[in-house]
């Protein structure tokens, strides 16, 4: 698994590089064109967050943050999900800058690499924003019954959290 | 759609400040809460700022992918696969492409590419809706295979592990594909399951 963690990057560093050369892509101009979008992207998601991740420090230092993991530790227990991570998954369906800061938080409290921070990572990381991007491509065609949709979504979102957990688990034990 | 989604999100966000407010008062955690304030703001700017260089790397080096044709190679591969998911659409039709080139997007991890070709998915498929106002078992397998994460390298995810001194911040990789796929299988699973019944 190490192995995997420092190989990872640069191999695919290396397989984008060798595959764009092969297709006679001018590389280094494709690089700089895509740099660019992620700046403007980087940038577009700053104001979002400023004002997610104020809310969620403020929830933290006022000790509610605590407080609402605590209340729901009885269902994290339940689901095998460390407490600290429920908020994460309250949230991570509706906002995806909300998800960021609590991530933060978590980070910041736990470790990226404790079991904690990793099933937080996996949690957000195999998970989209369900409600938004239900809201994005109904509303694009004017759909107003969505029938089954969100009950399916919500679904898949939550089989997700339970298994973000096993699989930390199985890779990492903990 | 749209708006209550914009609603939800600012009556929680609303929600959040108004609990802390409330909860410091009765904690007495109020030079905490000010602290806070202050922080979280210089914090999400410095998180920014620190993720930047490695989001645009990665956004470029995924550029060069999409420049060389992965995207079109990749949707090649998966048609087999979607058209079971969408047996209403044969291959060659305009809703089908429209679908594959969003999945394949989706995977390679330009969502910015990614939303476009899902609309456009969307406007084929809303053709030949029988009722314009509700979603057809098609639309909404579509719609819940986006709101599984299919990334195949979630380089946000890696580039805050990084910001946040992560040993290796990709060892993450493979518990992200298994619970990814066993997720998108369970939604797909509960899609195809209530098909037949009416919900909302």
């Amino acid at each position: 698994m190490d192995k995997l963690g420092i190989y990872a990057v640069p191999i695919m560093i290396l397989l984008i590089l060798l595959f764009g050369m092969i297709r006679r892509v001018p590389v280094f101009d494709a690089f700089v064109e895509g740099a660019k979008e992620g700046l403007a992207s980087s940038f577009s998601i700053l104001p979002t967050l400023v004002g997610l991740i104020m809310a969620v420090t403020m929830l933290k230092a006022s000790g509610a943050l605590d407080m609402i993991a605590s209340f729901l530790a009885p269902v994290a227990q339940l689901l095998g999900l460390p407490a600290n991570v429920m908020p994460l998954a309250l949230i991570k369906p509706i906002s995806g800058s909300g998800a960021t800061a609590l991530l933060t938080q978590i980070f910041e409290s736990s470790g990226p690499d404790s079991f904690a921070g990793r099933v937080a990572s996996v949690m957000a990381g195999s998970t989209e924003t369900t409600f938004y991007c239900i809201a994005v491509y109904y509303g694009a065609v004017g759909i107003k019954k969505t029938r089954h949709t969100i009950p399916a979504a919500l679904t898949a979102d939550f089989a997700a959290f339970v298994i973000a957990a096993l699989s930390v688990r199985y890779f990492f034990g903990g | 759609m749209t708006n209550e989604v914009e609603n939800l999100l600012n009556k929680v966000w609303a929600g959040m400040i108004l609990i802390s407010i409330f909860c410091a008062l009765a904690t007495g955690r109020m030079p905490q809460l000010s602290d806070a304030v202050l922080a979280g703001a210089g914090n999400a700017a410095e998180l920014v700022l620190g993720m930047l260089g490695m989001m645009c790397a990665w956004t470029g080096l995924m550029k060069i992918a999409d420049a060389g044709g992965l995207t079109s190679l990749l949707a090649r591969v998966l048609a087999p696969v979607l058209r079971r998911l969408f047996p209403a659409y044969p291959p060659e039709s305009p809703a089908a492409k429209a679908v594959c080139m969003n999945i394949t997007a989706n995977l390679l991890g330009l969502g910015n590419a990614a939303t476009p070709m899902g609309i456009a998915a969307m406007k084929e498929m809303q053709k030949n809706n029988t009722d314009v106002k509700t979603a057809n078992n098609s639309m909404v397998m579509f719609v819940v295979l986006n709101t599984a994460s299919l990334q195949l390298i979630p380089t946000f995810m890696g580039t805050l592990r990084a910001n946040y001194g992560a040993a290796a911040p990709f060892d993450i990789l493979p518990a992200v594909w298994i619970t990814s796929i066993l997720s998108l299988a369970v939604g797909l699973l509960a899609a195809k399951l209530l098909e037949g019944r009416k919900v909302g």
